[in-house]
Parts: structure tokens; C-alpha cells; sequence
């Protein structure tokens, strides 16, 4: 078998060191955790800054402002629609300039700006689409008409009942008495088995990550030992 | 019956890593959800273009990872064409490994046979534009070419040019596509999530709004029995059965404690 | 000008994005796609923003000496080495990615595979049936664990089809927890509707901090 290289075998230590550091925090906090916790807060933001740089501020503004700067002052062409061109590209870097004044006291009001443009576009898109997605196809398929087997009606009355017995005990505005109390009774009993049945989902969710870790650790294993047979 | 918890940390730790040095290969039973995504995909002609976007990080690789593999090797088995984006900042890296490593064991040649757009910020606008045109958004992909010259995106523009879309998504994202793609473009649209999110999503499943759904590591495996190919997820639902298995004891020794005490205070 | 022009903004952008979705003309398709793309590159610097806040705490424990100022040391020097890397080399640089595979993606892994252990004591300690409501709970999740993973089929394989475990998982997940989580999302689709409205009629204004309260 071909010996692993050592600068390879070197970081995979690296990584499993770091692993271990985090794995004894189930013992109790200490140095090695609280080393790992910092060294990967440092690496994430300067990740992230390198990778909004390169794929999404490169592509999205830099280059195409630069290029209708550059159209913009070759002679020939429309002034007006080439400088519109420039407009509507200084305009968002303009607005993002902005959210930095949040660490200007006397200025930080200007950050609203930007924040106003960003909430207006997500409510905005958000309204008629959340409305239609979750609300409206949601209620046309709890409108299901009982036909078929016997089981098939039970299971479609089931849901049926269930959600609007769910919605009446997410109803607050009136005290949960009568009719309206036993249908969120019932409709609380429902809500408790979909809870518990994405508890169960969690613990195999959990426990799968584990299984990653262990399985990252058993081939660094593997690793040392074929380097140093080698 | 108060057990110091690291006692508790230990036996996990054992159950979890004991059988994993050891493939038992326990029988696994492939869902409707699952299945209904083999076949769609498994029905389509060569050439056809789906886009699989990809949405995890680090963190939940172990349970989607798998999935995705899986996914793609039964894409490129199929000689389909596979566009991918990932809207994950940490996840952009290890997603852009695993779309090569799994396209070069089938041959694939990128640009021709698979494109890997990159990320960009906010899923939800990235969505909502993609679903006019790909090269809103994206201008250029992940490597910095135009997509206008990678052959594979000549008459390719949206979602309408797709035949499917299956995100494999580990964050609150997944909503985007469902209220997005499937809510204002109509895209075909099945997702794959984590564990922790799939029983929410049974409520898109049953109103039409997926056509299939692929839950953690289970559903990873399942769709590797499927595509026949036996790899980390069906070697893991060993140590998942084993481990579920001594958490339901812990929940019923912790159970049969708390009677016990409170019978012997009421006698008291 | 402080609060009148934001919410003027909000007003005026929302509710075009609202009625946008209604008009298919391309000059609103036009115009739609081009604010999305304004609200990304907006969002790239609200990011590197949120980074600069990052940068600021851990400088201000090292200049005023607080307890672990040395782990913010590490911190600022891994985020300068690990950015310098990443803007000059780029993204598909040797270094930077080894520092990703073997730095970040370790951490960041196992962090979140602690969640196992602490889930495991949690339902030891905590998850009683004291009440019928938690005993439906415990059940659901009890049928659900096994039924969704091979032992399911081995301990109740032999049993009739309906009274095995991965079918009574089947029939929870596919009826009740259906009927639930749409209740659940039902509320939440009425609940971001209405938000919105509340933003673009400028009757939500918390966002604007405390000056907006006034």
C-alpha cells in the first residue's frame, strides 16, 4: 500500500486534534475547547469575507460597474442611457457603503436606509407568496373529498379534524371553553404526537453527526498507522 | 436514579463506535416518499437537464453528504445533465468537492455535462431571480466563466428549462424553494433535508407542493439501495438502529425510575 | 428625514414588490429582477458589516486587557490569515482550503455532534410520561426512533403489516403529524402575511431602532 504523504498525515492530525479538543468539553469546559472554539470563529469570518469577495461582490458589482465606468468615458455611444447604466450600479454599492455607518454613532441613522430597502423587497416578495404557499395550498389540500377505502376516509377525516382542531388551539382570542376548548384539547393531542414524532427524527438526526465524527476519526487512525508501517 | 451525565456521554460514545467497525447490514425498507424521487429521476432521457442544489455545511454533511453523493452518481449514471448551486456560505467548498469527485468516477466533463453556479447571499432573492434567468444572479459560475460559454447552458435559462429540481437543503432555505420555485414558478420540486426538519415537510408532501422527500441518513440510504450502490449511509443505519435502540432503554429505565420513586413518596 | 424616509422607502418598494407578482409585463419583470440583485450586493456588505462587529469585540478585549483576550488574539490573527489567504490566493488556493477542510470543517462538525451525547442524557433525565400529553409525546417518538431505522423491521417484522413499527411510523408521520405541522404553517403563512403588511404600512417599527419610536 502506498505510504500516505506526511504533510498530509500532519493535517489530518491537525483536524483530529481540533476533534478532540471539542470532544472533551463533555467532560468539563478547558483550554484545548475553548482554543478550537476561537481558532474556528477566526477561520469562518475570514472564509466568509474571501468567498463574498471572489463569487458574489467580483461578479455582481465591482465587474460591472468597472466595465459601464469604462464604456462610460470611450467616446461614442448614449451619454444618458450609458450614465443610467452607472447609476443603477453605483446605487446598491452606495446603499451597502451605508450599513457601515452603524459604527459611527453620530451617523448610524443612515444604515436605516439600506435596511429599509431590504425589508421593503423581502415583505414585499413575501406577502402574496407566503400567503399562497403556506396558507391557501395548504388549506385547499386539508379540502379533501372522502371517498375511497374505509381506512383512506379515517386517515383524510384524521387530518381533516386535526388541522382545523390544531388551529383552534392556536386561536387566543377567546377563552378555550366548550366547543372551542374541546377542539383544541384535541387539537393539542395532535400537535403532541407531530412533536413527538420530530423528536424521534432529531435523535436519528444527532446521532448521524456523531456517526461522521467517529467515522473521521477511525480513518485518521488508519492513516497513522499505514505511515508509520510505511 | 441520578447517573452523573458524562456516564450517560460514555455509553453513547460506546454504542455509537463499536458497531461501526463492523457492517451487519441490516435490512432496509425503502419508503414512498424516497421512491417516488428515484423514479421521477430514474424516468427521465438521457441529456435532460435537473438541477440539484445543494445546501449544507460542515455541520450537517454526515446526514446529507451521503444523500448527495447518492444522488448525483444516479444522475450521472442516467447521462443527465446536472446544474448545482450552493446558497450555503460554508458549505461552497466541500459541495464543489463532492460535485468532482462524483462527476469524475462517471467521466463527466464540467461545462458539458454539469455546472456548479457558486453561492451567492440571500437564497431567497438568488431564488426568486433564478427563476427568471439563471444569469441574473449568476452572471458567472463558480470558476468564474461566463455561463453563456459553457455549452451545457445554451438554451438553459430557468427553472422551465429544468426538468426537476431536487434540493438537498439543511436550513430553514428549504421554505425558499417551496414558496419560490414551486409557489411562483411552478418548478417540480423534491427536497432532501435533515432529520430534524422532515417531519415538518410531510404537510408539503401530502398538498402536492413535493413530489418526494428524502429524510437524513434513512433516506440517504434508502436511496442507495435503490441506485444499488451500498456506501456510508446504509453502513450507518446499523449503528442508527443500535443507538435508538439504547436511547428508548434509557427512556424507559428513566421511566420506570421516575414510577418507582414516586410510588415509594406516596407510600410514605 | 431620520424616519420619514425609510418608511417612505418601505412603502413605496413593498408595495411594488407586493403588486409585482400580479403583472407580468417585462418592465416590472425588469425592474423586479434588477432591486433582487441591488437587495444581494446590499446584503454582501450587511455580512462583512456583521464581520466588522466580530472583529470589534475581540479587539476590545485585547486593547483593554478582559478575561480570554488570548483566545481573541487567536481569533483575530486566524481571521486575518485565513481572509489575506482567501482575497490574494483565492478561493481555489491550496492553503485556504486545507485551512477549511482541516481547520473549519472539523470544529464545525463535532460542535454540532455533541448535540447526540446531550440529546441522549436529555431523554434519560427529562422525558417522562407524567401526563397523558407527554405519554403521547413519548410514544410518537418512541414509534417514530425505531420504526424509521432497520431494528424496527427486525423486532416487529413477524407481526402483522399494520401493527409493525415502520407502519405505524408510516400512518404517524403521513396523518397526524401531517394535520399538525399544517396547522402550525397554516398560522405561519397568515402570521408572515400579516408582518409584511405591518413593515410596508410602516406600522412595524422596531427596525428602525429607538429614534423610530418616538
Amino acid at each position: 500500500m502506498e505510504s500516505p504523504d506526511l504533510g498530509i498525515v500532519l493535517w489530518y492530525t491537525f483536524a483530529a486534534f481540533l476533534t478532540l479538543s471539542i470532544f472533551s468539553f463533555l467532560y468539563k469546559d478547558n483550554p484545548f475547547y475553548r482554543l478550537a472554539e476561537h481558532i474556528v470563529v477566526g477561520i469562518s469570518a475570514g472564509y466568509w469575507i474571501a468567498i463574498l469577495y471572489h463569487t458574489s461582490l467580483q461578479d455582481l458589482w465591482i465587474e460591472p460597474l468597472t466595465k459601464n465606468v469604462l464604456v462610460l468615458f470611450t467616446p461614442g455611444g448614449p451619454f444618458l442611457l450609458e450614465c443610467s447604466r452607472v447609476l443603477i450600479n453605483i446605487i446598491p454599492g452606495v446603499m451597502g457603503l451605508l450599513m457601515f455607518s452603524r459604527f459611527f454613532p453620530g451617523i448610524s441613522w443612515l444604515s436605516r436606509w439600506p435596511i429599509a430597502f431590504y425589508l421593503a423587497i423581502t415583505a414585499g416578495v413575501n406577502l402574496p407568496l407566503y400567503l399562497q404557499s403556506f396558507t391557501v395550498r395548504q388549506m385547499q389540500a386539508t379540502m379533501i373529498p372522502l371517498e375511497g377505502s374505509t381506512w383512506k376516509i379515517f386517515c383524510d377525516v384524521t387530518i381533516i379534524v386535526g388541522t382545523i382542531c390544531g388551529l383552534a388551539y392556536f386561536y387566543f382570542s377567546k377563552k378555550h371553553k366548550g366547543v372551542l376548548g374541546g377542539m383544541a384539547k384535541l387539537g393539542i393531542w395532535i400537535l403532541m404526537i407531530g412533536f413527538g414524532s420530530t423528536f424521534g427524527y432529531t435523535v436519528m438526526s444527532r446521532i448521524s453527526l456523531l456517526i461522521g465524527r467517529f467515522r473521521f476519526l477511525i480513518d485518521w487512525f488508519n492513516l497513522v498507522v499505514n505511515y508509520i508501517k510505511a | 436514579m441520578k447517573i452523573d451525565r458524562r456516564w450517560i456521554y460514555l455509553a453513547i460514545g460506546i454504542v455509537v463506535f463499536i458497531p461501526m467497525l463492523v457492517y451487519l447490514g441490516f435490512p432496509i425498507r425503502v419508503t414512498k416518499e424516497v421512491r417516488s424521487v428515484y423514479e421521477r429521476i430514474d424516468s427521465l432521457p438521457p441529456g435532460t437537464v435537473v438541477m440539484v442544489p445543494m445546501e449544507y455545511d460542515p455541520a450537517t454533511m454526515a446526514e446529507l453528504q451521503p444523500l448527495a453523493y447518492a444522488v448525483l452518481r444516479h444522475c450521472f449514471s442516467k447521462d443527465l445533465k446536472v446544474i448545482t448551486t450552493s446558497l450555503q456560505i460554508e458549505g461552497v467548498t466541500i459541495i464543489k468537492e463532492d460535485l468532482e469527485m462524483i462527476a469524475a468516477e462517471y467521466g463527466k466533463k464540467y461545462g458539458i455535462d454539469y455546472v456548479f453556479l457558486g453561492y451567492k447571499p440571500y437564497p431567497g432573492i438568488v431564488i426568486l431571480n433564478m427563476g427568471e434567468n439563471f444569469r441574473k444572479p449568476f452572471p458567472r459560475d463558480y470558476y468564474g466563466n461566463e455561463l453563456d460559454s459553457l455549452p451545457m447552458m445554451k438554451g438553459v435559462y430557468n427553472y422551465s428549462s429544468c426538468a426537476l429540481i431536487l434540493n438537498i437543503n439543511a436550513t430553514s432555505g428549504v421554505d425558499y424553494w417551496i414558496n419560490y420555485a414551486n409557489g411562483r414558478y411552478k418548478a417540480p420540486l423534491a427536497i432532501g433535508v435533515t432529520g430534524v426538519m422532515v417531519s415538518d415537510y410531510y404537510t408539503f408532501l401530502s398538498s402536492g407542493q413535493i413530489f418526494g422527500l428524502i429524510g437524513g441518513l434513512k433516506g440517504a440510504a434508502e436511496y442507495e439501495k435503490l441506485i444499488n450502490h451500498v456506501d456510508l449511509a446504509c453502513r450507518a443505519m446499523d449503528v442508527q438502529s443500535i443507538a435508538h435502540s439504547v436511547i428508548v432503554l434509557f427512556i424507559v429505565i428513566g421511566n420506570i425510575a421516575f414510577f418507582a420513586t414516586k410510588k415509594r413518596k406516596k407510600s410514605i | 428625514m431620520k424616519r420619514e424616509l425609510p418608511l417612505m422607502i418601505v412603502l413605496i418598494f413593498g408595495t411594488f414588490m407586493a403588486f409585482q407578482y400580479f403583472v407580468p409585463h417585462r418592465i416590472s419583470s425588469d425592474l423586479y429582477q434588477e432591486f433582487n440583485n441591488w437587495t444581494i450586493i446590499i446584503g454582501i456588505f450587511a455580512m462583512v458589516v456583521g464581520i466588522g462587529s466580530l472583529i470589534s469585540l475581540h479587539y476590545n478585549r485585547i486593547k483593554f486587557k478582559k478575561p480570554g483576550w488570548g483566545y481573541s488574539t487567536v481569533t483575530i490573527v486566524c481571521l486575518i490569515g485565513m481572509m489575506s489567504i482567501g482575497l490574494i490566493g483565492g478561493t481555489e488556493n491550496d492553503l485556504f482550503l486545507k485551512l477549511y477542510r482541516h481547520g473549519l470543517a472539523p470544529v464545525t462538525s463535532t460542535m454540532f455532534s455533541l448535540l447526540a451525547f446531550f440529546i441522549a442524557s436529555a431523554a434519560y433525565r427529562a422525558f417522562r410520561a407524567r401526563t397523558i400529553l407527554a405519554t403521547l409525546l413519548l410514544l410518537a417518538a418512541v414509534v417514530v426512533m425505531l420504526g424509521r431505522v432497520p431494528i424496527g423491521e427486525i423486532l416487529t417484522g413477524w407481526l402483522p403489516r399494520p401493527l409493525q413499527f415502520s407502519e405505524i411510523s408510516n400512518f404517524l408521520l403521513y396523518v397526524p403529524n401531517t394535520a399538525a405541522k399544517r396547522a402550525i404553517f397554516i398560522g405561519v403563512g397568515l402570521g408572515v402575511a400579516a408582518m409584511s403588511l405591518k413593515i410596508i404600512l410602516g406600522i412595524e417599527r422596531t427596525w428602525l431602532g429607538g429614534e423610530g419610536r418616538k
